[in-house]
């Protein structure tokens, strides 16, 4: 536990760091989201109606930005190496990563994304919901990012390839975590919407770690 | 004491490693030695546990290592060919994650190997030999009884080896075994030679 509050630190310190790259993430974010309402017309009741999903989407796509060099320094500079041999498991060194990428990526978009859904005009009643399905689901889209880039880490296009194979994995997460706010915009309970997208992440949470840390000893070897 | 049992290892398709049978005691010290591509990287990461052996076994004090391998981790120390310095961090930022996984105190490991000065300064503006010291410094963190170096002094100075030496020797006089690979001589008196084909 020590070791890996320790490599928690270290990562957090490295982001700190290098905090362009934390805040392009963010950047792309808030950009991606502007242009729908510049491509759609700024009808507020139809972008009201997809703002949910526009939020998702977008928070979907800045959390891969980051998954790309997520291992790829390391893996390169040979510190890797040294922290699958620091005497953490493989799964706690993959989650000491899946928790850093959240706490510097997943965090920040939560906290933007009640800004920008109000700004998409999005009824003001249906944030809560938004924000209950945003807190699990960007945590499980940080785990099954982080497994992918796993995955991927060594592959000669491994950027291309994250994408195609995080996407289809994070399709449920997506589905539920959309429809909680949609569910409230429709005068219905967002429980049962809720509680699924949770669900994912109780799944995820042991799963993606142990794959994830399998994969990268099959990286380094 | 580290034994290898008939280890042989795959780098890609190809078979690098057969039949590998090395022993070292305690305070004893093993030079692999062998031209370009003979497997001496791959038997380091072996030992290391990092890659598993197609066949054979690898043995601490009698009993197979690679069985548990954040327990073997913890029992090793491994200095690759690449430094594994991160440049936006401070020399002696780089070591604390060491630091604390080993138990060690950061200003003594850089003071080891002459890098005290340089402890504050992002480790970016330091030459490749100053870099390859700060990953030697990771050897003085540590109480782990197996060093796994592979070309520890390259790019080193005279003075750096010097110091490297005095690390080495004081490992050595208290039990610790070292594996290293390497082309250049190494300051290991009386260490065996092993030679990869």
């Amino acid at each position: 536990m020590k070791l890996f509050r320790a490599m928690l630190a270290r990562e957090l310190g490295l982001a700190l760091r290098h905090g362009g790259d934390t805040l392009a993430a963010l950047l792309f974010f808030v950009l991606a989201a502007l242009l729908f309402p510049l491509a759609i017309g700024p009808d507020p009741k139809l972008l009201g109606t997809v703002a949910p999903g526009i939020v998702w989407v977008c928070a979907l796509l800045a959390a891969l930005l980051p998954l790309d060099r997520l291992f790829g320094a390391d893996f390169e500079d040979g510190s890797l190496d040294l922290l699958l041999l620091s005497g953490l498991p493989a799964f706690a060194v993959a989650g000491a990563k899946a928790a850093a990428h959240w706490l510097v990526t997943g965090l920040p978009l939560l906290a933007a994304a009640a800004p920008v859904a109000i700004m998409l005009r999005m009824p003001i009643g249906a944030a809560p919901a938004l924000l209950a399905g945003l807190l699990p689901g960007t945590l499980a889209l940080s785990l099954l990012g982080t497994t992918g880039a796993a995955v991927v880490l060594g592959a000669r296009r491994g950027g291309v390839l994250l994408p195609l194979l995080v996407l289809p994995l994070a399709l449920p997460v997506l589905i539920f975590g959309a429809a909680a706010p949609a569910a409230v915009a429709a005068g219905q309970s967002p429980r049962a919407a809720l509680l699924l997208v949770t669900a994912l992440l109780a799944a995820a949470l042991p799963l993606c770690p142990i794959a994830a840390g399998a994969a990268l000893r099959a990286a380094v070897e | 004491m580290l034994q290898t049992e008939q280890v042989a290892a795959f780098r890609g398709e190809r078979l690098v490693l057969q039949d590998i049978d090395l022993t070292v005691q305690a305070g004893g010290a093993a030079l692999l030695i062998g031209p370009n591509g003979s497997g001496k990287s791959t038997l380091l990461r072996l030992l290391a546990g990092l890659l598993r052996p197609a066949a054979g076994r690898v043995l601490w004090n009698g009993e197979d290592a690679l069985a548990d391998p954040p327990l073997h981790a913890s029992r090793l120390i491994y200095v690759g060919h690449l430094d594994a310095v991160k440049p936006g961090l401070t020399a002696a930022e780089n070591l604390r994650f060491a630091a604390i996984a080993g138990g060690g105190e950061i200003p003594a490991a850089l003071e080891a190997m002459g890098l005290a000065h340089l402890a504050d300064l992002p480790a970016r503006m330091l030459s490749a030999g100053q870099k390859r010291r700060l990953a030697l410094a990771r050897l003085a963190l540590s109480s782990a009884p197996l060093w796994l170096l592979d070309e520890p002094t390259l790019g080193l100075d005279a003075l750096s080896v010097a110091r490297f030496a005095t690390l080495l020797a004081a490992h050595r006089a208290s039990g610790g075994l070292v594996v290293a690979a390497t082309h250049l001589p190494l300051p290991l008196p009386d260490a065996t030679e092993f030679r990869l084909a």
